[in-house]
């Protein structure tokens, strides 16, 4: 028997598998393919203050090795997703991480201490890397007065395990890590999307109707891993990986480069049951390793 | 209830230049399945062809344990599916989306662009066992893009016409004389094909006072409410062409 408990802070999981924000809905689009209770958590998909339409199709390209996409946080506000949603969902048998956004740092306080108050919700991923939104998102996330000031504010108004999910269109990433564990981060977790396009060279227009979005899947992988590295290696608050994790491999490369949990993001569209694939691919590298505990592997890389 | 299985190739037939016809079979029974229902097929395990495919089910075999789909070679994806053989096995997530209304008497005319044939055998068959009375308009380039009519014709009257009048009448489909009938006595118009047809035959369908159910295709990742890349603007919000269709009422559409 191995154990796969890992510790997020306060936030005790089960194993370290969960799912990434804006890849896995509400946890029930999976419920026919797989048994959610095996998560140790579901981020779900990103929550803003009030109801947002999202941007306008198309919203996603695929390239090479990955996709695009330009969904624009399409949710029906904080206040729908405590009162319709989260009463389907509280009870399946995993934690149930609400994803936070923001246009301005009020939207961000408002929403968390919204989320604050609801029995059961024990962590917030605090979103200041969305890079499809024209306010807010990504634009906290890359400057790190502003990473600082939505930390803050938010940690003032949430007692629960406080997650940064940071993005990686920064030039050191480390240093926002940083930033963002001196403000009051209990974890952060990496990556958000890479900022891309996509362009159609017979029409010569652009393919996603924002121009721009958000690139992920396994093109992003070695970058991901790298960034994760440099950000265990700057941190003591535990570190959430992801960035194209397509199986139980890339899982364990990535508890290795230092992740204490890690979030299947894009895989789950391709193989919806993926996420237990590499919750059971974990478990055999353990047994086939003699690791005990799955804590002995989180920033293990041999160098 | 929805799965995601491997299927096995058991038949690929080529019918022209472009289009075949795949049949896979299941490792086990089918569920229930209605016409326009879609399916997300895992093609290759390729960096090019990194997403599933949606395809619209074209036939099922309940005794076989099988489905057919019709696939006209598009991009990459198509191009790689057409290289299956019988024996390959392909991942399949299905049944995905919802269906077309099936009126139990009455006049139903299908109006199907290109590869819009897709979701209409199984629809005749099942309007067909029904009694109701089917006509199907099918248009296309040419001669060479029309396929498959003779299995329609086993199912109700079959009408063509091709822009370059190699087949049937000349012209765009909703350019076809049925329309300049001034009683266009049909109970429900369902259509699937390229964009602008699809509003075309939606706008006759408003002139007429005749409803209407159109198969929307749009770029999705998931298939199956996840990301939520597919949207189409409706009266009432952004909603999923996965999900809540493929198959809309067109007086729900912002068209």
């Amino acid at each position: 028997m191995v154990d796969l408990k890992v510790k997020i802070h306060e936030l005790e999981l089960k194993n370290p598998v969960t799912t990434a924000s804006g890849t896995y809905g509400y946890g029930e689009e999976y419920i026919d393919f797989m048994d959610v209770n095996r998560l140790a958590a579901i981020f779900v998909k990103g929550i803003t203050l009030e109801n947002r339409e999202g941007n306008p199709y198309p919203r996603m390209a695929e390239t090479a090795s990955g996709m695009l996409n330009s969904v624009g946080l399409q949710n029906k506000g904080v206040d729908y997703f405590i009162n319709t949603i989260y009463p389907r969902i509280r009870n399946f048998d995993t934690h149930i991480i609400p994803n936070v956004n923001g246009s301005t740092i009020e939207d961000y306080v408002t929403v968390s201490s919204k989320l604050n108050k609801v029995d059961g919700i024990r962590a917030i991923e605090l979103n200041i890397s969305c890079p499809n939104v024209k306010a807010g998102g990504m634009a906290f996330g890359i400057n790190p007065r502003s990473a600082t000031e939505a930390t803050r504010a938010v940690r003032d108004v949430f007692k629960g395990t406080l997650i940064v999910k940071l993005s990686p269109n920064v030039t050191d990433i480390a240093l926002m890590a940083k930033i963002v564990a001196d403000a009051g981060a209990d974890s952060v977790s990496l990556v958000n999307t890479f900022l891309g396009m996509a362009i159609n060279a017979e029409t010569r227009k652009p393919i996603l109707g924002t121009i721009t979005g958000g690139l992920s899947g396994p093109a992003i992988k070695p970058i991901a891993l790298r960034m994760v590295w440099d950000v265990y290696r700057a941190v003591k608050i535990p570190v959430i990986g992801m960035g194209g994790i397509m199986n139980a491999t890339d899982a364990i490369e990535f508890i290795l480069a230092g992740s204490s949990a890690i979030q299947i993001g894009t895989a789950n569209y391709i193989d919806p049951a993926v996420s237990i694939k590499i919750l059971d691919g974990i478990e055999d590298y353990m047994v086939r390793h003699g690791v005990k505990s799955v804590t002995e592997l989180i920033g293990a890389m041999k160098v | 209830m929805k799965r995601v299985e491997d299927f096995t190739v058991v038949d690929h037939k080529w019918l022209n230049y472009s289009s075949f016809i795949i049949e896979l079979e299941a490792p086990g029974d089918l569920p229930d399945i209605q016409a326009g229902n879609f399916a997300e097929i895992g093609i290759a395990n390729s960096p090019k062809v990194f997403l599933r495919r949606p395809f619209s089910i074209y036939d099922v075999n309940p005794a076989a344990n099988s489905l057919s789909f019709f696939v006209k070679v598009v991009g990459e994806g198509t191009r790689l599916l057409g290289e299956t053989r019988k024996g390959d096995n392909l991942s399949v997530i299905y049944p995905l989306g919802n269906s077309f209304s099936k009126p139990v008497s009455g006049r139903v005319l299908v109006v199907a662009g290109g590869s819009g044939i897709a979701p209409f055998i199984l629809y005749g068959k099942e309007l067909h066992k029904n009694g109701t009375d089917i006509t199907f308009l099918f248009g296309a380039r040419s001669a060479d893009d029309i396929v498959l009519t003779d299995q329609f014709k086993t199912l109700g009257n079959v009408l063509t016409i091709t822009e370059d009048g190699s087949l049937g009448e000349k012209g765009l489909v909703t350019r076809h004389s049925l329309f300049s009938n001034r009683k266009l006595s049909f109970d429900l118009i369902v259509t699937c094909g390229p964009e602008p047809m699809m509003k075309a035959v939606g706008k006759i369908s408003l002139e007429r006072d005749i409803p209407c159910e159109a198969s929307l295709e749009n770029t999705m990742a998931c298939g199956f409410g996840a990301c939520l890349c597919c949207i189409v603007p409706t009266i009432d919000g952004n909603k999923c062409v996965c999900t809540e269709g493929p198959v809309f009422n067109i007086k729900d559409l912002k068209w």
